[in-house]
């Protein structure tokens, strides 16, 4: 697997780590280990993301397993030396002793994990992403080989149907059927694209499986391709994520380079090459049918569905578009088999979810848990329970998911036992808020979000986002009409039901259940005296000011 | 790199166009696309120049207007606001003398707003051209910013 040395130490270089100087703290490392004339036992290796975040840099010891934290430049010297030299763990910075295989780094010390490894995270923190050699040592692109050689596309569909792999976007498209109409599909050339455009606030996930993995992703989508009978591949990736295209780009540069990717891969007569598009900045285009237009080099407003995209999407060819987490979970599932896949998680929605937590909880990071798990357990046993204060609501899926108060932290995470309650799992962050945010000051900062990302292309989402945002704008000075909540639930279910496509939809979700469950706390923001005036020419464009982001 | 070199790197069909976009902004001293480099893309790639300006308008990483040597943008997403987003808006007002939108009288610096970076693990964030700094607060952003002055007066 790994290279031979005696000890390995693993530095966590991801955009978060980076910040807090990670990779001079590695060339650090390595001049002590030289300096110490140990570099012959000790190998430094540079990995993704080891899980603990805002601990700073943080590095991990292989064989033995130990965390260290918060790793500054003024004692690599005394780590050494204490550490390797005099050979007993350097107590002050050490966080964990338990990084091992198969147990979830993230949550060092959560009594469930030990149960279940890691399938989408399995190599990440565990491998150097940017060495190829190290993917393959970890049973990588044996997979590819395995389907390639031994089995056809419809067995591959057919295994990847009976795993009950469900996307992992937001949506929940059980993955196999989406597979098997572009596999029907006549026309040619067919396309696959991963959807790398991450712009759901709050959700990394995405970033940190393409830092942390990138081969994994693309070993997916060359099985996807040989599938469904595609020989190109796009993925689209947010100009925000560098390193992500930094590290993508080296995998597939090097994967051509042992035949992996590009002409004839495994000696077999299937090609399959994979290309780089950058996006420029626009939530919507996660959205699959804007992402076809923004890649075609358009506006990036949603299409029309029907022709769903495996019928017509890029080019008007027969496209197939898969979150990258969907991705990830192809290769274990080919590799291991169906049954396998759904010992893991709940009967209806089986494997694992990567979720990102973040707000005000002692450890905010990246976990990857059985799904069905619950919102309960994700606080007290994963994220270490609450930073400051008191729990008071949690918003999953990032700003477009619903908002769950403390009635619903026992409710199974899953999709299917989400929607019985007319919720959605959605993207994967889990947002958890303390007492001291107000309901109505929350939901206005996510209705100018919404109002910014709205495309423009219909005029319900258009206007209907921009009459939520003013309307919270009024509850949170408490001067809201003494009808305003009436006109929220109304505006809410339009959108709901009319809007283009899922962004102005999706304003519904955080409306409708913080009506439901803080209907209460914003009463308390309508003025019962306050009725509404007769439109005048004077007073039409009275107060308007038109929304810069960034303004106050 | 001149607009003819860069679209035949990438090819001249209508795909590439946003590709084409981020380099000429890229190479532009002042962070911008200039009218005069819409219409030579406009007769390279043989799309209406209301066409390119339709298409980059759209996207919140392209801009028309010249803009400082560093770009500040502050994440404004609901992770960032509830952690304290605003205070930073504040305090780079307070230190640059400029608002959203703004670019400092010696053109080094534009403040933006801007939505989810995707590093909410260390909020409050912001991202100074490549840069990302993460955790934030008001002391820490004016030893950021007065490094840069420092280092661009040298």
């Amino acid at each position: 697997m790994l290279k031979k040395s005696i000890a390995q130490i693993l530095v966590g270089i991801d955009s978060n780590s980076v910040l807090s100087g990670a990779r001079k703290i590695k060339t650090r490392i390595i001049t002590e280990i030289n300096k110490q004339g140990i570099s012959d036992q000790v190998q430094v290796i540079e990995t993704g993301s080891i899980g603990p975040i805002n601990e700073g840099v943080v590095i991990g010891i292989y064989p033995s397993g130990e965390i260290y934290a918060n790793m500054t430049e003024d004692v690599i010297e005394e780590f050494i030396r204490e550490r390797f030299i005099k050979g007993r763990p350097y107590k002050k910075l050490l966080l964990s002793k338990k990084l091992s295989t198969g147990v979830d780094t993230t949550t060092y010390d959560s009594r469930k994990t030990q149960h279940y490894g890691r399938i989408v995270l399995e190599n990440c923190g565990k491998i150097n992403p940017e060495d190829i050699e190290e993917y393959i040592g970890a049973d990588g692109y044996e997979a590819l080989g395995t389907a390639l050689e031994e089995k056809t596309p419809e067995g591959i569909i057919k295994t990847v149907k009976d795993s009950g792999l469900v996307g992992r976007g937001g949506a929940g498209f059980p993955t196999g059927l989406k597979w098997s109409f572009a596999k029907a599909a006549k026309e040619s050339p067919k396309y696959i694209i991963c959807n790398a455009d991450e712009g759901e606030p709050g959700t990394f996930k995405d970033r940190l499986i393409m830092e942390g993995d990138p081969h994994k992703v693309l070993e997916g989508m060359a099985i996807c391709g040989y599938a469904i009978g595609a020989n190109t591949a796009y993925i689209y990736i947010r100009g925000e994520y560098q390193l992500s295209i930094q590290r993508l780009t080296k995998a597939i540069k090097d994967a051509e380079k042992l035949g992996l990717l590009g002409k004839n891969i495994f000696g077999t007569d299937f090609n399959f090459n994979v290309k780089i598009k950058i996006g420029a900045g626009s939530y919507v285009c996660g959205e699959e049918t804007a992402l076809l237009n923004s890649m075609e080099g358009l506006r990036g407003e949603p299409r029309l569905k029907p022709p769903f995209p495996a019928e017509s999407g890029f080019l008007s060819k027969p496209t197939n578009v898969n979150n990258v987490e969907t991705f990830a979970n192809i290769a274990p599932i080919i590799l291991n088999g169906s049954e396998w896949f759904k010992k893991v998680g709940t009967e209806s929605t089986p494997g694992t979810k990567v979720y990102t937590i973040l707000g005000h909880i002692k450890r905010p990071g990246l976990i990857e848990v059985p799904m069905g798990i619950t919102l309960r357990e994700i606080i007290y046993d994963y994220a270490g329970g609450m930073s400051s204060g008191k729990f008071k609501m949690a918003q999953i899926g990032g700003t477009a998911g619903d908002i769950f108060s403390s009635k619903l932290l026992d409710v199974p995470l899953e999709y299917q036992e989400l929607q019985k309650l007319g919720h959605n799992l959605g993207s994967g962050a889990i947002l958890i808020m303390n007492e001291t945010v107000s309901i109505a000051n929350f939901l206005t900062c996510c209705m100018k979000f919404f109002v910014h990302e709205s495309c423009g292309k219909c005029s319900v989402c258009r206007i209907g986002t921009r009459q939520m945002y003013e309307a919270f704008k009024r509850l949170e000075k408490k001067e809201a009409y003494f009808d305003e909540l009436e006109t929220i639930k109304e505006l809410a279910g339009e959108l709901k039901l009319t809007a283009f496509c899922p962004l102005g939809q999706s304003v519904a979700s955080p409306v409708l259940s913080a009506l439901k469950y803080f209907g209460k706390e914003l009463v308390q923001g309508v003025n019962p005296d306050k009725k509404h005036e007769p439109v005048t020419r004077e007073n039409m464009n009275r107060g308007f000011k038109p929304l810069v982001y960034g303004n106050k | 790199m001149t607009v003819k070199e860069i679209v035949k790197e990438h090819g001249n069909k209508r795909e590439n166009l946003l590709q084409i976009l981020h380099d000429i902004q890229n190479q532009n001293p002042d962070n911008y696309i200039c009218e005069k480099a819409i219409c030579e893309l406009s007769k390279e790639m043989n799309i209406p120049v209301s066409g390119i300006k339709g298409t980059a308008s759209f996207y919140t990483m392209f801009s028309f207007t010249p803009r400082g040597k560093y770009i500040i943008r502050v994440c404004e997403s609901p992770p960032c606001h509830i952690l304290g987003a605003q205070t930073i808006f504040e305090a780079i007002e307070l230190k640059l003398g400029i608002e959203v939108g703004e670019t400092t009288d010696d053109g080094l610096f534009t403040l933006e707003g801007t939505s989810c970076l995707g590093v909410c693990g260390v909020a409050p964030a912001m991202m100074i051209n490549e840069e990302v700094y993460g955790n934030l607060d008001k002391e820490k952003i004016s030893k950021i910013l007065s490094l840069i002055q420092n280092k661009e007066r040298k």
